[in-house]
C-alpha cells in the first residue's frame, strides 16, 4: 500500500514537473518530512500544502493560466538536510521557500536577499523576522511564536479573572529544548515580570523526546496552576500522555498550535479537556477541501489519508498553500507577468491582502480570519481561539484572542534591530514597497 | 555559598522532605533503567558473539514494533501478530547472516560496524515504505498489557505506579533470566560463549558460526521486539524510539560490552541516575540535563574501571 503511495507520489511529481518545466511554470518547492522522528506532524501538513497546489492544478489548470511545479524535498526536519534542499531547488528558481522547520528557517534568512528567494515560514521560524523593513524577504504569518505565547497567558488571565489575578500564579512551560521551544522565552520572562506571575521551565531535548518522566516529576513537584506546551513531533503525545500519568488537570493544559488529534488521542479518556490554540477550522466541511476531494483525492493524486484530510495539520497545510498561492496571484496582478519569479512573488506576498469576500472566493469562508500584510508588517498578528480536544476531535472554546501586539511589537522591534546588529553589515531595505500600510 | 548550598545540601534536604518523590524518582529510574538494560542486552547479545557493536539494534526495535502493529492495523490478531512478528525478526535474522555478515568473516572487526551501520539505514528505509513515516498507537489492551496506575499513600505522600511499568519490570526481569539460563545452561549457550572467546576454536570444534550468528540476531531481534512494545506503550511506536536506543551507549561502557549482568546493573545505574540528577540538579542548570548525564556519569566510571564494571579486563604485554 504504502510502496504504491510512494510510486505514485513520483509519478505524480514527474507528472507535474516535467511538462510544466519544460513548459511555462511557476517553480514551488515544498520541503517536507514524511519521514523520521518528527513524521506524525510533517505528513499531514506535506499533505495539506500538496493537495492545495494540487487542486489549483487540476481545478484551475494553475493560478493566472500558469501552471504550478510542485516538487517536494524531504528534509526530516533535520537542519543539514534542509539545506541540502534548498541548495537543489535554487538552480531551480523557486518562486519561494517553506522551510517548515525552524532549524532550517535560520540559516536561510541571511541567504533569502542574497538569492532572491522570499521565505514563508508560517507561524514558524524567528519572530523578529516579522519585521519587514529589516526583514524584506522572510513571512512568517498569521502570528509569531510570541503572538502565540501572549494569546496563551490572555486565555489563562481570562479563567482567572483578568490579567491581574497571574499575580503569584504558577506557570510551566514545557518545551522542545531547540530553537523553537526556546523562540518564546524571552517573552515568557518579560511576561512573568509585568503580570507577577512565576515561570517553571522543563526543557525536553529532542533525544528525550517519548523519555518525558524527570520533566513530569519536575511538574509534579512544582504543581504549576497551568501548563504550557511548544513541542513537536513525538514530543507532545508523549506529553499528553505523561500529564495524564501524572494526574496533571488536563483542562489547565494548554498548547501552541501543533498539537495533532492523534497525538491527544493516544492517551485515551485522560486527553479530554487538553487545549491547542488555532487559527483555522479542523474539520473538512469547507467547499475548498470538498474541491480538494474532487480534483485530487478522488483521482488518486494524493498521498493523504482519507480519514486525515480535514484535520488540524492537513488544513494547516492547505493554509500555508493558500498563502503560497495568493502570493503568486498577487505577484502577477503587480508585475503584469504570468510566469513571476521570487522578487515578484516578494512583493506578492507583501500585499497580501485576503479579506472576507476573498476567502469566500477561495471557497474558505468561516474556514480562517482575513488577512493583510505590508511592507513593515510581514505577519499580520492575528487573533487565534483555543480548541479543547473532545475525545474524538478539536472543539472551537472561545472566541478570538488578539495577541497582546503592545507587548510583542517592542520586543519584535528590539530583537530585530539586534539581529542586524549582530549580523553587521546587514543590508538597508531597497526593496520596492507596493503596499505601505 | 548560596551555589554550594543548592548543590550539596538542598537536593538533600528535598529528598528528605518529600520522601514520596524520592521514591517516585527512584521508580522511575528503575523502569526507564530495566528499559535501557533491555535495549543494551541486544547490543551485549552480538557483541558477545560477534565482536561487533550493532548500531542496527535501535532500528530493530522500532522495526520489530512497527511490523507488530502494522500488522495488528490489518486485523491480524495481537497473539498471532506477535508470534508473526517473532517469525519476521527470524528471517531478518536469517538475512543478516546470508547477506550481511557471511560475506565479511575474517574482515576487521571495523567493517562489520560499518556494515551495521548500512543496515540501519535500509532498515529505516524498508520500514518507512511499508509503515510510514507517522507514529502509531501499540495496541496494549490486544496485547494483554495492563493500564492503569497502582496509587500508594506512602510516606506522606502518593506513589503512583503504572501498571505497565510494572509488567515492563517483569517481563524484562523474566527475559534477562531466561537468557542467563539460556546462557549459561544450555549447549547453544556455551557454543556461543566458544564463539565470543574465539572463532577459529570453535570452528575447529564443529560448531556452526553461521548457526550460531543467525540465532544470536534472532534473539538480539526478539530482546528488540519486547523493548519496542514496551516503549511503545510508554509513548508511541515511531522511528524516534531508535534514538533511545542510543541510551545503551553509556550503560554498555559502565556495564561492559560482553556482560549480561553488566547490562543489567548498568541500565539501572543509568536510569536511576539520570533521573535523579534531572529531578534534583537539572532545575539548577535550567534542566534538560538527562540527554548527557548519562554519559557523564558512564564516563565517570570508566576513570576508575576503564574495562566497565563487568567487563573483562584485558592486559596485552608488549
Amino acid at each position: 500500500m504504502k510502496l504504491k503511495r510512494i510510486v505514485l507520489a513520483c509519478a505524480t511529481t514527474l507528472s507535474l514537473v516535467a511538462p510544466a518545466l519544460a513548459q511555462e511554470s511557476v517553480f514551488v518547492p515544498l520541503f517536507t518530512y514524511r519521514t523520521g522522528p518528527f513524521a506524525g506532524s510533517g505528513t499531514s501538513i506535506a499533505d495539506g500544502m500538496h493537495d492545495y497546489l494540487s487542486m489549483l492544478n487540476e481545478r484551475d489548470g494553475g493560478i493566472g493560466g500558469v501552471k504550478l511545479a510542485i516538487e517536494e524535498c524531504e528534509t526530516g526536519y533535520d537542519t543539514k538536510k534542509g539545506l541540502e534542499c534548498y541548495e537543489a531547488v535554487k538552480p531551480k528558481g523557486p518562486v519561494m521557500v517553506n522551510p517548515w522547520s525552524t532549524g532550517i528557517t535560520l540559516p536561510l534568512i541571511p541567504k533569502a536577499a542574497v538569492d532572491k528567494i522570499p521565505i514563508l515560514s508560517m507561524a514558524y521560524g524567528l519572530s523578529a523576522s516579522a519585521m519587514g523593513e529589516t526583514f524584506p524577504w522572510v513571512f512568517n504569518p498569521p502570528d509569531t511564536y510570541w503572538d502565540g505565547m501572549s494569546m496563551i497567558i490572555k486565555y489563562i488571565a481570562a479563567q482567572e479573572g483578568g490579567l491581574e489575578k497571574l499575580k503569584g500564579k504558577k506557570i510551566g512551560y514545557l518545551y522542545l529544548d531547540a530553537g523553537y521551544g526556546k523562540e518564546p522565552l524571552p517573552f515568557l520572562d518579560q511576561l512573568s515580570k509585568t503580570y507577577g506571575f512565576e515561570q517553571k521551565l522543563y526543557p525536553v531535548p529532542a533525544q528525550e523526546m517519548q523519555n518525558q518522566s524527570a520533566q513530569w516529576l519536575n511538574v509534579r513537584r512544582d504543581r504549576p496552576d497551568y501548563m504550557i506546551m511548544y513541542g513537536w513531533g513525538a514530543m507532545q503525545p508523549t506529553a499528553v500522555k505523561e500529564a495524564a500519568k501524572t494526574n496533571y488537570p488536563m483542562e489547565k493544559f494548554i498548547s501552541i498550535w501543533w498539537p495533532t488529534e492523534d497525538d491527544a488521542k493516544g492517551a485515551g479518556k485522560e486527553a479530554v479537556g487538553f487545549k491547542t490554540l488555532n487559527w483555522h477550522a479542523a474539520t473538512g466541511d469547507f467547499p475548498v477541501i470538498a474541491d480538494i476531494r474532487k480534483h485530487v483525492v478522488d483521482k488518486g493524486k494524493s498521498l493523504a489519508a482519507k480519514d486525515k484530510i480535514g484535520t488540524v495539520l492537513y488544513n494547516r497545510g492547505v493554509y500555508n498553500s493558500m498563502l503560497i498561492a495568493e502570493g503568486i496571484r498577487n505577484a502577477q496582478k503587480i508585475t503584469g507577468k504570468k510566469v513571476v519569479n521570487g522578487e515578484d512573488v516578494r512583493r506578492g506576498l507583501e500585499s497580501l491582502n485576503v479579506d472576507a469576500a476573498r476567502l469566500k472566493e477561495l471557497g474558505m469562508e468561516g474556514f480562517t480570519g482575513p488577512i493583510k500584510l505590508t511592507c513593515a508588517d510581514h505577519n499580520g498578528h492575528r487573533p487565534t481561539f483555543v480548541q479543547r480536544f473532545d475525545g474524538e476531535k478539536y472543539v472551537k472554546i472561545t472566541d478570538w484572542i488578539e495577541p497582546m501586539t503592545d507587548k510583542v511589537m517592542p520586543l519584535l522591534e528590539a530583537d530585530a534591530k539586534a539581529y542586524a546588529e549582530k549580523n553587521a553589515p546587514w543590508p538597508k531595505r531597497t526593496e520596492v514597497c507596493d503596499v505601505k500600510s | 555559598m548560596d551555589i554550594l548550598y543548592r548543590i550539596f545540601i538542598d537536593p538533600f534536604v528535598q529528598m528528605g522532605g518529600a520522601p514520596d518523590l524520592l521514591v517516585q524518582t527512584l521508580w522511575e529510574g528503575l523502569v526507564g533503567g530495566v528499559l535501557y538494560a533491555l535495549i543494551a542486552l541486544g547490543f551485549v547479545l552480538i557483541f558477545k558473539a560477534s565482536g561487533v557493536f550493532n548500531f542496527a539494534q535501535g532500528i530493530m526495535m522500532v522495526f520489530a514494533a512497527l511490523t507488530l502493529v502494522g500488522l495488528t492495523e490489518k486485523g491480524v490478531p495481537a497473539p498471532l501478530a506477535l508470534l508473526l512478528t517473532i517469525g519476521v525478526m527470524y528471517l531478518l535474522a536469517v538475512a543478516v547472516e546470508r547477506f550481511v555478515l557471511r560475506p565479511l568473516v575474517n574482515q576487521p572487526d571495523i567493517m562489520l560496524f560499518m556494515a551495521t551501520f548500512g543496515l540501519t539505514y535500509v532498515l529505516i528505509g524498508v520500514g518507512e515504505l511499508i509503515f510510514g513515516g507517522n507514529p502509531k498507537k501499540m495496541p496494549t489492551d490486544a496485547l494483554f498489557l495492563p493500564s492503569g496506575a497502582i496509587d500508594l499513600k506512602i510516606l506522606g505522600g502518593l506513589v503512583s505506579l503504572q501498571k505497565l511499568d510494572i509488567a515492563a519490570a517483569v517481563i524484562a526481569s523474566v527475559m534477562v533470566a531466561g537468557l542467563a539460563i539460556f546462557f549459561q545452561r544450555t549447549r547453544i549457550g556455551r557454543a556461543l560463549r566458544a564463539v565470543a572467546d574465539d572463532h577459529q576454536a570453535a570452528l575447529s570444534v564443529g560448531i556452526s558460526l553461521n548457526q550460531i550468528w543467525i540465532i544470536v540476531w534472532f534473539t538480539a531481534g526478539v530482546v528488540a521486539l519486547a523493548t519496542g512494545i514496551m516503549w511503545g506503550a510508554r509513548s508511541d511506536v515511531s522511528f524516534a524510539l531508535q534514538v533511545i536506543s542510543l541510551k545503551a551507549l553509556p550503560v554498555l561502557i559502565l556495564g561492559g560490552f560482553t556482560s549480561v549482568p553488566g547490562a543489567i546493573v548498568g541500565g539501572l545505574i543509568i536510569g536511576v541516575g539520570e533521573k535523579l540528577g534531572e529531578f534534583y540538579w537539572g532545575p539548577l542548570i535550567g534542566g534538560g540535563i538527562e540527554s548527557w548525564l548519562a554519559y557523564a556519569i558512564a564516563l565517570a566510571f570508566l576513570l576508575f574501571r576503564p574495562q566497565g564494571l563487568f567487563g573483562e579486563k584485558i592486559i596485552e604485554r608488549i
